[in-house]
């Protein structure tokens, strides 16, 4: 037994932080969420050329196939470095369509969506808050692969990651592989909130080294320590979540569903306990908009509502366990 | 990552069941109740450990030098989980297999190890832990039981408090001041000392579920041999801190099992009154699981990494902090499923499970003050994980 990273998906990790960390430099994504689609076409591109937005697709369409644990891995350092555009959606709409299409489908449209060449998204029922649909080629809409549609933007709280309300009239069927997509895309939600809880831990615990009251820093004061304690406490107890959850759905084990929803349940609140406290710990810095903690902690309430907020996983797990 | 077993840790539970599914009485807790004293009750559970270290299941991750098995840690928890799972009697002789024991391997003398090691297995002798004083308990290093050299002997005097198992106790892995001129850190020493020793008084402390289950200890001029120092005089903190950590990192793994086993139970009763259909009650229920799940990972990722190669740190304090404030969350979260019925205590008629209820309500208000405050834990990771000035 090894609850932890093995080489292979440490190594993975590492790449990512690296690239990610170099290619999305916080000013970066300042300039890029400033623009009307929050999407940068030639940094997709170059994402696509390390292979980033195949993970999620075979190998024998041109993909990645990488296992789900690596992938959450990855997406942790793409959530720590605020990854800004259609990423998170993309990965989880070829998710749906490699598990859920037929041949013919998988054969005409991953290549292309494995080498970044087009972009696709996925949608609910309800057609509203579709992660950057203006950018996409495809939305993955149920069971339905949709090519022509229409996206008005929802101005909302994420400016890194637009939403839109779409309308369509028809599309392709695809099959159902979007409850399985959707498992993977929570989890994958849940590395990256992981990743960005570990940013403003740290960034928290830097800032408060350095400011200074009454002589020493802030951090030296036991009521900021304990802000810390609890959100290094938050950020390892989701990061075990998440990776538990990532495990369960790649080797197919019965607890997969409920994994992932004490996963995003446990998440959904703790991402948001981490911002709390990360905004508290900068004092009035924590509360401008230059500093970067509230990038996070939008991200992190656009995610908390994503896909099922606690209380929607708790009916779950209440409904799968009790 | 890979959660499944080897096939060497999957023989190694599978023995276990085997051996749990022969020799341990699936009645035994009717056995022990019968018993009328305290002191027989403990010697029952005393002959079972013996049973279990003939059995060659003490120790487990211990070298076989030492008598115990030399398996890894990650067998160690899965023996915990094991015997937590069969609802096993416990080992009275918890304090020295999972605390004096490691402790005694890292810093004790050849001469040491051969004397304590086999004993502490077998349960021939029961150990506590004489740390925590009056005026020292987060601040431990302040303590100020005395201990000056006399020829060959340290003479010993002063006062421990909330010792498990003192009154049952053999052996006391007792923290002495040996210094006082040098910062407090720096003046202690660690003394293996027999608790017959003359001038040892034991004490029972009334805590507020009624029990007993501490004790103050007294020293009065009590010889203790200088060859029973436990690592170097004036070095005691480190040889403490060492315990301390054990403690935190390895503490959770049974209490996972029996939080984990006591939410299966409650869902049962709540079931059983009609309350399962109450989105109130589901909400919290869940939200009880998916913490008691998450309380599990964490401690698997912590014990990977220990069986990679690490001595527990102070990331312990983490386990620490979420087991013990879950577990008070859950009691409460049981109380109000079980309405006026769960104050009902050992002996009411209507009293569910035999009123144990009340009593674990009030027993986990203890849970964030022994083996270290939440508070003091918070400090830790302040400071030692995560580089934050020292505030204290």
């Amino acid at each position: 037994m090894q609850f932890g990273l093995t080489e292979i998906q440490q190594l993975t990790k590492n790449s990512a932080r690296e690239f990610f960390s170099a290619e999305y430099p916080i000013a970066e994504v300042r300039r890029i969420m400033e623009t009307p689609t929050a999407h940068d076409a030639s940094l997709w591109r170059k994402t696509a050329e390390q292979g980033w937005c195949g993970m999620t697709i075979p190998e024998a369409y041109g993909g990645m196939g990488s296992g789900l644990v690596e992938i959450a891995a990855a997406m942790e350092e793409a959530g720590r470095a605020l990854v800004p555009g259609p990423l998170l959606a993309h990965l989880i709409a070829t998710a749906a369509i490699a598990a859920g299409a037929n041949e013919e489908i998988k054969n005409r449209v991953l290549p292309a969506l494995a080498a970044g060449e087009k972009i696709a998204t996925f949608a609910d029922t309800t057609k509203l808050f579709v992660m950057d649909a203006a950018v996409a080629d495809y939305v993955v809409a149920g069971p339905l692969l949709i090519e022509e549609f229409t996206a008005t933007p929802l101005p909302a709280i994420d400016l890194t990651r637009r939403l839109y309300a779409i309308d369509f009239a028809g599309g392709e069927w695809l099959g159902d592989g979007i409850e399985h997509a959707l498992a993977i895309g929570t989890t994958l939600l849940c590395a990256e909130l992981t990743g960005g809880m570990q940013r403003m831990l740290d960034t928290t615990v830097a800032y408060v080294k350095t400011r200074k009251q009454f002589g020493k820093p802030v951090g030296a004061f036991q009521l900021v320590q304990a802000l810390c304690a609890d959100m290094l406490v938050a950020t390892e107890s989701a990061r075990s979540a998440t990776y538990f959850a990532a495990y369960a759905l790649q080797e197919g084990l019965p607890e997969a569903m409920s994994a992932v929803s004490v996963a995003k349940s446990y998440i959904g609140d703790a991402a948001r306990l981490t911002g709390n406290n990360a905004i508290q710990a900068h004092g009035g810095m924590g509360f401008t908009w230059e500093n970067d903690i509230q990038l996070y902690y939008r991200r992190a309430k656009a995610g908390e509502t994503a896909f099922g907020d606690a209380a929607y996983h708790r009916e779950r797990i209440a409904q799968l366990v009790l | 990552m890979d959660l499944n077993l080897s096939s060497a840790e999957l023989a190694f539970r599978d023995g276990l069941r085997a051996w749990l599914g022969e020799k341990m009485n699936r009645g035994w807790q009717a056995e022990y109740a019968a018993i009328p004293e305290k002191a027989g009750q403990f010697e029952y559970l005393r002959a079972w450990q013996r049973k279990v270290y003939d059995g060659g299941w003490a120790g487990i991750a211990w070298p076989s030098e030492y008598g115990g098995r030399g398996a890894s840690i990650i067998e160690q928890v899965i023996f915990t989980e094991e015997m937590a799972r069969a609802g096993a009697p416990n080992l009275p002789g918890v304090l020295g297999l999972q605390l004096v024991g490691p402790t005694t391997i890292t810093h004790g003398t050849a001469e040491q190890k051969e004397r304590f090691l086999r004993k502490i297995l077998s349960g021939e002798e029961i150990w506590c832990q004489g740390f925590s004083e009056p005026n020292a308990g987060s601040d431990l290093a302040a303590l100020r039981t005395d201990a000056k050299l006399d020829g060959d002997h340290f003479i010993v005097n002063g006062q421990k408090v909330w010792t498990s198992y003192g009154w049952a106790a053999d052996w006391c892995e007792l923290v002495v001041r040996t210094d006082s001129e040098v910062p407090k850190h720096k003046g202690l020493t660690v003394l293996l000392v027999d608790m017959k020793s003359p001038g040892v008084d034991v004490r029972p402390l009334r805590q507020m579920t009624g029990e007993t289950e501490f004790n103050e200890l007294f020293f009065t001029d009590v010889r203790v041999p200088v060859a029973n120092v436990l690592g170097k005089v004036n070095d005691g903190w480190n040889v403490a801190i060492g315990t301390l950590m054990h403690e935190r990192a390895t503490l959770g793994a049974g209490i996972q099992i029996v939080i984990k086993r006591s939410f299966e139970r409650i869902v049962e009763i709540a079931k059983s009154l009609g309350k399962l259909t109450d989105p109130l009650v589901r909400q919290k229920l869940a939200q009880c699981y998916a913490e008691i799940e998450i309380m599990r990972l964490n401690q698997m990722r912590a014990y990977s990494k220990m069986a990679n190669g690490g001595t527990p740190g102070p990331e312990g304090s983490i386990q620490k902090i979420f087991w013990s404030e879950l577990n008070q969350r859950f009691q409460q979260v049981a109380q109000e499923i079980l309405g006026p019925y769960g104050q009902l205590t050992k002996g009411s008629e209507y009293a569910i499970d035999d009123g144990v209820w009340s009593y674990n309500y009030l027993r986990s208000r203890g849970n964030t003050i022994e083996a270290g405050t939440s508070e003091i834990q918070r400090l830790i990771l302040g400071h030692y994980v995560l580089g934050l000035p020292k505030s204290y």
